[in-house]
Formats: structure tokens, C-alpha cells, sequence
């Protein structure tokens, strides 16, 4: 950003945003050091910080998968079919996100919140999955308790399933938004901060996905 | 968390107008004020650092009278004060009181208040944030120390917790799960904290601030805010997993069960050696201030004192295994890690050389801060080399669970991190409360407290390596343990008397204020920023954005040369300094809802361990309270609008000053 876009960025703040340059150091019309609004890059920052939380846990299953104290393994009663299928679910949503946040920035708030709404679902039904997972092992003699591989398990994929929880919330959070009229192109970036954390959590998966499921323990 | 955050709603519009006259939730949103209701919603980075000093200097009081419990039981053989189980549970809430309660968020007192005056900006990228990580920061040191009154007893597993010690087996207390809940909600507050102040140094800088014109002290704190949020993921992980195993029966360190009790240690270690380095960074920066400071002398190297900070945060993720060395992982591992901590003392070995290069040839003012930033280096550099020797594997396995690591490690957070961050106090104490600490009583404060310290850590050398076990509860006669021993007694008690000398200064330098001239802006003739504005900061900070032009730029206004090249004073501190008297600076409303929030985790805490119910309701206080953040109308809707020169002057002065603000720019990463 060159100097006449910064300054004339701060003069544009003050007349059109008037009311609102106290406290919302975040929004975008602000010129910040980086050029990245302030919730943008926390988000990111954030987003660094849940890297290790993840990895700490997968590292945990790792070390753990094969010590079932001589009962089943979580990795016997695996359903790779039908957690391929919810996989498939979640990544999809990560497509109507995408799409959600273009609708929104190109002004079309119907489309948008339809997106949005079809993310939700989405990933609504991939928890779906793993209740039906979780509850299936249980019932196979896989419970929390029953050896360091299956808590280090249902701790890992519970951790994840959270994190989808909690994006639901955040998209159902916009969707309401949306409706009541206060999500529109101005403020779509808040779409776009919801999107990199929706994004993260399917990565994620990805790997837990890859790592804990696919590749077999011997 | 973004759109807590994020305002959702524009004021602007009619509708939006007369929603902001009505707010959501019980609480209407706070004004700003004097009253002590100011202080529970205040979102002012200056108040929230003064309420993180003085929260912090209240736990250095409770863990001081826990540390002299245990020199008591120490002084003579076989010692009677404490029984046992007590004696376990003093030594562990010391360690976690004096690390987590006290050094933690000193530093972030510090960090609050002085990241945005040194960078420029009028406050933290997000004040209600940074309200949050004091509550909750607040509300977890609380509920910690509660566990004494409703759970028989602190935790005594030491305070790094080793499995298989901390089961239920073995400890069968609430001990250990207000230990695993306490810090997992003190790592949240440590959390947020580390976001907020990253980017507010990465993006709230002044024009023309750049990188590598950023004061040595934001530098340094920046780099501990990055290991905070690398490393409190990892420990949050591990108290997880203990927390699991004692309250839902999770198998995670059930040894019978095929676990691994080792998943801990590296897990905690993980954690707790870059902790080693979030605690004695922010001493390092404080120390880069005021050495340069009383030196009359820029930083010998600055570049290179960024750097090997840089290179201190990175490698202290690749070193955290040296406190294992004797859990049997094997000889290759012992190898690397042995040589990558040999490795980790050559950046430090630099920053050492630096400060002495910066007082080398200068004209050196010994007040109380300057003493207390030299016995940093001196003693720090002390506790580095018999660092150093630990990192030899064979003489680490003597070494381990002696009180060869005690003495060690309290050199380095005592003689590196506290003696650092008291050289803090003794120099932004005016700059603070508008008034100097006494420099009369501030020297018997920092020379009783030197003498303490050495008696009390020094002797532990000798006693580690004659062979006295860390953590024992009493010693026989006869060993030679008896005359170190009661020394250290003494010498700890030194360090109490000098603690109560400090208060007394606090108490004393505020009474005798009103007497004294006033320090005005720049006392000490310093360098960066902070000391552009008067004295008491005023609540908007700055009147005007500052343009920075060069590194030490508040040192180059009041500074320049003659024609011979010769140093001469160009405009007084008091000529140069702003004048704090602008009015109409827009800063943002207080809020109730981090206090709100903050109150529903420690509920959220005595649900797990006694009865979910509780665990509900604190979970609806804080859900609710996060909702109700996050529908609150951005600003007070009656607040004055109407002035709006000052502010604006800012915008107008960048444009007359002409700074280079591709500058800024081109050194973010």
C-alpha cells in the first residue's frame, strides 16, 4: 500500500465512518501496518495456535493406537466406508463456503445465506456421522474408558467434532445476521473470518482423517 | 471469536440507532468514570496493566509466604512446621503460584501498558479482549487458590504434575484437578492475551513505526506472545488428558492400563521450557531499556538483540527434552538434546555481551533501576552457565532432582526474571502513577533483596551437588546439610523484608508526591516513545499520532548534531513532549461482559470436580455473556460527537510531515 492509499484510506475513515473509529480498529477502511484488518489476522493468529492443539492430540493417538489393554482397538471397528461418506460431506462444505462468501460479497443476500445455511447442514450432518460413529464403537466395546488408544480417540475426534460444533454456531450466528439485514458487502468479512476457521477444521480432518483412519496400525 | 469481536451491528440507520439505545442484556453499556465500577469495565490497556500489577504483586505476597513455609521447614533438621502432605502441597502451589500468578502477568502488566505507547497507538487491537484476559486471567487465579478452602488442600503433585503422581491413585485430593481446570483457564486468558498483542504490534503501529524500529522491549514481548500461543495449545493438551483420566475415568496415564506416563513430561516440557523463556524475555526486554537508558548510549547491536530473541523463541522449542535426560528415552535423544541446549546458550551469550558493550564507555547513572538491570545480567548469567552445565547429559543425571536444579532455575527466574521486571517497576513507575519511587528506600530495597537472593539460592548450589533431594520434606542430622540450610533460611527471610521495603516505598513515594516536584514527561531522559507523553499517561494516549522516523525516534526529537558531528540537545523533553490536553478523542466504551464472561469459567471448573449442575450454569453465563458482547452497540450512542479536531489532526499530520510510509510496509511480514 502506498503512501496516498494509506493516508487517503484514514481520510475516507473519518468522513464516511465517523460515528464508528473508536473501538472497531478491525474494520476494514482502517489502515492497519499489515494491511490485513485486526480480526482477520487474529483470526489467523489463532488458527496457528490451534495447529498445536491438534497436533499434540493426533500425536497422542499415535503413540497410543495400538495399546487397547487387551480389548478391541478403536482401528478394528473402523468404518472406512461410512466415515469416507461424511468426509466427503464435510470437505463438500467447504465448497458452499466458498460460495457463501462470494454471494455475499457480490451483494446477492439471498444466495448467500442460502449458502450458508447449506454449511451449517453440511456440517451438521457430518457430526451426525460421528454420533452414529461414536455411539456404533461404544456398542462394539469401544467406549472412553476402555484403554488408552480409545480415549485418545474419542478425545481427538471429539476435539474435532467441537470445533465443527462451534462453527456451526458462528454460521447459524451470520445466518441470523444475514436475515435481521446486517450482513451485506461492507461487512462481509466477517463471512470471509468464519470461512478460514471452517476452512482450518476441515483440513484438519483431513489429517485425522488420513492419519488416523487410513493408514493402518499393525 | 470473530464475531464476538466484530461489531454486528452498523450504527447508522434509524433502526440500528434505536437498538443501540437499547441495548441487549441487563447491563446497559458503562460510560466511563472514576468509581470502582469504572474498573470492572474498563477496556483502557493502562488500567488493565495496572490491574494485572497489582493482582500479580498480590500473589508474589501469597507465594512468598509459601515459599518462607518452606525454608522454615527447612532451616534445621528434621523439621516440624509442615507435616508431609502439607509440605507437598506448599512447594507445589509456590511453583505454580510464583510462575503462573505472578512472573506471567507482571509481564503482561508491563505488556498492557506499554506495547501501544512504545508502537504509537492509542490502545490493543481489541480492548474488550484484552479486559477478558484479565478476568479470566483473574477469575483462574482465584479459582486455583480456592482450592485450598473447598478441596482440603492444594495440588502436590509439584508443579509439573508428573504422571503417574497426579492420578487419583496417588493423589487423591481435588488437589490436582483445580491444578489441571485452574491452569487450563489461566492458558485461556494467556491465550487471547498472546492474539491481541500480536496483532497489535504486528498491526497497530504508528506510521513509519517499522519492524525494525519497534523499541527492543515491544520486541522481545512480541516473541513471547508467540510462544505463548504455540506453546499453551500443548499444555492445554496434556491438562486435558489429566483432566479426562480424573474426572471421566480416561485411560491416558493409566500405567496398568499399557499407558505411557512419559506422553506427560513431553507434553508439560513442550510447554514448560518455552515458558522458561515467556517468563525472562520480557525481563530481557525491560533490561534492553534501561541499560541503554542510564548509559546515555543506544543498544550496543539492536539488530542483533532482535535476532538472537528471535533465535532464543525458536530454539527453546528444540530443548525441551534436557529436562528428562534421566526418564530412560534412549542415548541418541539424550545426544541431541544435550547439544541443541549447548546450542540455545549462544543467543543468550550474545544478548549478555550486548548489554555489556551498551554500558561500555558510557556515561552511567546508577539509580535503582539501572542496579536492578545490571544484577539481571550478573545474576542471570549465573544461572546460564550452571544452565550450561546441566545440558552435559552424565552430570545432568547427578544434577536431576537436586537442589543443583533449584538453585539453577531460581537464578534464572528470580535473579533473570524478577530482578528484570523490578528494574521495570523503579523506571516506568513514573510514567505510571505520575510520581518517582524513592530512590533512598529503593536502594536498600534492591541491595537487601540482592544479598537475600544470593543467600538463599546461592547455598543450594552446594547443597544440590552434596546430594540433597529436591523436594524432600525434612533431612536428617549429620549429612551437611544443617549450615546451608539455615542460611538459606536467613536469606529468604532478607528477601521477604526487602519485599516489605518495596511496599513501603509504594506507600511512601505516594504520600510524599504531593511534595516532590513532578517528574514530568521524560525523567530519565529515555528513548522510546512512551516518554513523549506526559506523566500520569493520559486516557487517550497520544493527542497526536506520533510519525516515527527513525529507531529511538522520542531520543532523536529531543537530540541532534552540530556541524562538527557533536551530540546537541535540539528541544527539551518538556518543549518536545505532547501535551495530553487534546479533547473529543474517540476511545471505546467500557464493557461489563469480559467480567461477565470470566465469571462462568471458574463455575464452569466446580461443575467438573463437584456437581454438573454448576458446570450449566457457568456454561450459560458465559454463552450468554458472549452473546450479549457480541450484540453490544459498538459505542456509548450519548457520547460526544462533536469535536473531532483532534482526532482528526492525526489524518492532517501525516500528510505536512511527509514521512515515507512505504517504510512501514516493506518490513511486515
Amino acid at each position: 500500500m502506498s503512501a496516498e492509499t494509506a493516508t487517503a484510506g484514514s481520510v475516507t475513515t473519518s468522513t464516511v465512518d465517523a460515528d464508528n473509529h473508536g473501538e472497531d480498529h478491525g474494520h476494514a477502511s482502517h489502515a492497519t501496518s499489515t494491511g490485513l484488518s485486526n480480526t482477520k489476522l487474529a483470526m489467523w493468529v489463532f488458527l496457528g495456535s490451534e495447529c498445536l492443539l491438534f497436533g499434540g492430540l493426533i500425536s497422542t493417538y499415535l503413540l497410543y493406537s495400538t495399546r487397547g489393554n487387551g480389548r478391541t482397538l478403536p482401528a478394528d471397528v473402523f468404518d472406512i466406508p461410512f466415515t469416507s461418506v461424511s468426509s466427503f460431506v464435510l470437505l463438500m462444505s467447504s465448497l458452499t463456503m466458498v460460495l457463501a462468501l462470494s454471494a455475499v460479497n457480490r451483494g446477492e443476500a439471498e444466495a448467500g445465506r442460502a449458502w450458508l445455511l447449506a454449511t451449517a447442514l453440511l456440517g451438521a450432518v457430518f457430526l451426525g456421522g460421528q454420533v452414529y460413529e461414536f455411539t456404533a464403537f461404544v456398542r462394539e466395546g469401544v467406549g472412553f474408558t476402555t484403554s488408552p488408544a480409545s480415549s485418545a480417540f474419542f478425545t481427538l475426534t471429539g476435539f474435532h467434532g467441537v470445533h465443527v460444533a462451534i462453527g456451526i454456531v458462528m454460521l447459524m450466528s451470520l445466518f441470523i445476521r444475514s436475515v435481521n439485514g446486517n450482513l451485506n458487502q461492507r461487512n462481509s468479512e466477517t463471512v470471509e473470518i468464519v470461512g478460514l476457521y471452517w476452512h482450518f477444521v476441515d483440513i484438519v480432518w483431513i489429517f485425522i482423517f488420513t492419519v488416523i483412519y487410513l493408514i493402518p496400525v499393525n | 471469536m470473530a464475531i464476538v469481536e466484530k461489531q454486528p451491528l452498523e450504527l447508522g440507520t434509524a433502526d440500528t440507532v434505536s437498538y443501540a439505545e437499547k441495548p441487549l442484556g441487563v447491563f446497559t453499556r458503562p460510560q466511563g468514570g472514576r468509581g470502582w465500577r469504572d474498573w470492572l469495565s474498563t477496556v483502557d490497556h493502562k488500567r488493565i496493566g495496572i490491574l494485572y500489577g497489582v493482582s500479580a504483586m498480590f500473589f508474589f505476597l501469597v507465594g512468598g509466604v509459601q515459599a518462607l513455609l518452606i525454608r522454615l521447614q527447612l532451616a534445621v533438621p528434621d523439621g516440624s512446621v509442615l507435616s508431609a502432605d502439607v509440605y507437598n502441597q506448599v512447594y507445589t502451589m509456590h511453583g505454580v503460584t510464583m510462575v503462573f500468578l505472578f512472573i506471567m502477568p507482571l509481564a503482561a502488566a508491563f505488556a498492557n501498558y506499554f506495547i501501544p505507547l512504545q508502537i504509537g497507538a492509542r490502545d490493543v487491537a481489541f480492548p474488550r479482549l484484552n479486559a477478558l484476559s484479565f478476568w479470566v486471567w483473574l477469575s483462574g487465579a482465584i479459582f486455583l487458590n480456592t482450592s485450598w478452602i473447598v478441596a482440603g488442600g492444594g495440588a502436590d503433585c509439584g508443579w509439573f504434575c508428573y504422571a503417574p503422581n497426579s492420578g487419583v491413585a496417588f493423589s487423591p485430593s481435588h488437589g490436582v484437578d483445580f491444578y489441571a481446570i485452574g491452569l487450563q483457564i489461566l492458558g485461556l486468558a494467556s491465550l487471547v492475551s498472546a492474539v491481541n498483542l500480536i496483532v497489535t504490534c504486528l498491526n497497530m503501529r504508528a506510521p513509519g513505526m517499522t519492524l525494525m524500529r519497534m523499541p527492543i522491549f515491544t520486541w522481545m514481548l512480541l516473541i513471547t506472545q508467540f510462544l505463548l500461543l504455540f506453546a499453551l495449545p500443548v499444555i492445554t493438551v496434556a491438562l486435558f488428558l489429566l483432566m479426562f483420566d480424573r474426572v471421566f475415568d480416561a485411560q491416558f496415564f493409566n500405567v496398568d492400563a499399557g499407558a505411557d506416563p512419559l506422553l506427560w513430561q513431553h507434553l508439560f516440557w513442550i510447554f514448560g521450557h518455552p515458558e522458561v523463556y515467556i517468563i525472562v524475555l520480557p525481563a530481557f526486554g525491560v533490561v534492553s531499556e534501561v541499560i541503554p537508558t542510564f548509559s546515555r548510549k543506544p543498544l550496543f547491536g539492536y539488530e542483533f538483540m532482535v535476532f538472537s530473541g528471535i533465535a532464543i523463541g525458536f530454539m527453546g522449542w528444540g530443548v525441551w527434552a534436557h529436562h528428562m535426560f534421566v526418564s530412560g528415552m534412549g542415548p541418541i535423544s539424550v545426544a541431541a538434546f544435550s547439544l541443541s541446549t549447548m546450542f540455545i546458550a549462544v543467543p543468550t551469550g550474545v544478548k549478555v555481551l550486548n548489554w555489556l558493550a551498551t554500558m561500555w564507555g558510557g556515561k552511567i547513572r546508577f539509580t535503582v533501576a539501572m542496579k536492578f538491570a545490571v544484577a539481571t545480567v550478573a545474576m542471570f548469567t549465573i544461572g546460564g552457565l550452571s544452565g550450561v552445565t546441566h545440558s552435559v547429559a552424565p552430570a545432568n543425571t547427578q544434577q536431576t532432582d537436586t537442589y543443583y536444579i533449584v538453585a539453577h532455575f531460581h537464578y534464572v527466574i528470580f535473579g533473570g526474571g524478577v530482578l528484570g521486571l523490578f528494574a521495570g517497576l523503579y523506571f516506568w513507575w513514573p510514567k505510571i502513577w505520575g510520581h518517582f519511587l524513592s530512590e533512598r528506600v529503593g536502594n536498600w530495597h534492591f541491595w537487601l533483596t540482592l544479598v537475600g537472593f544470593n543467600l538463599t539460592f546461592g547455598p543450594m548450589h552446594i547443597l544440590g551437588l552434596q546430594g540433597m533431594s529436591r523436594r524432600i520434606d525434612s533431612y536428617a542430622r549429620g549429612y551437611g546439610f544443617e549450615f546451608w540450610n539455615l542460611t538459606a533460611t536467613i536469606g529468604s527471610f532478607l528477601i521477604a523484608a526487602a519485599t516489605a521495603l518495596f511496599l513501603w516505598n509504594v506507600f511512601k513515594s505516594r504520600r510524599d508526591a504531593p511534595y516532590l516536584p513532578p517528574p514530568g514527561p521524560d525523567p530519565w531522559d529515555a528513548r522510546s516513545l512512551e516518554w513523549s507523553v506526559p506523566s500520569p499517561v493520559p486516557v487517550h494516549n497520544f493527542d497526536t499520532v506520533p510519525q516515527i522516523r527513525s529507531r529511538d525516534d522520542w531520543w532523536h526529537t529531543k537530540y541532534g548534531e552540530d556541524s562538527t558531528g557533536k551530540v546537541v540537545q535540539v528541544a527539551t523533553a518538556q518543549e518536545a513532549a505532547q501535551t495530553g490536553e487534546a479533547t473529543g478523542v474517540h476511545l471505546p466504551s467500557p464493557s461489563f461482559w469480559p467480567l461477565s464472561v470470566a465469571l462462568g469459567l471458574p463455575l464452569i471448573g466446580y461443575g467438573l470436580i463437584f456437581n454438573l449442575w454448576f458446570a450449566l450454569i457457568g456454561a450459560l453465563v458465559t454463552i450468554g455473556s458472549l452473546y450479549s458482547w457480541a450484540l453490544e452497540p459498538v459505542d456509548d450512542p450519548d457520547a460526544a460527537h462533536d469535536d473531532h479536531d483532534d482526532h482528526d489532526d492525526h489524518d492532517d499530520g501525516s500528510n505536512d510531515r511527509a514521512v515515507d510510509n512505504s517504510d512501514s510496509n516493506e518490513a511486515t511480514p
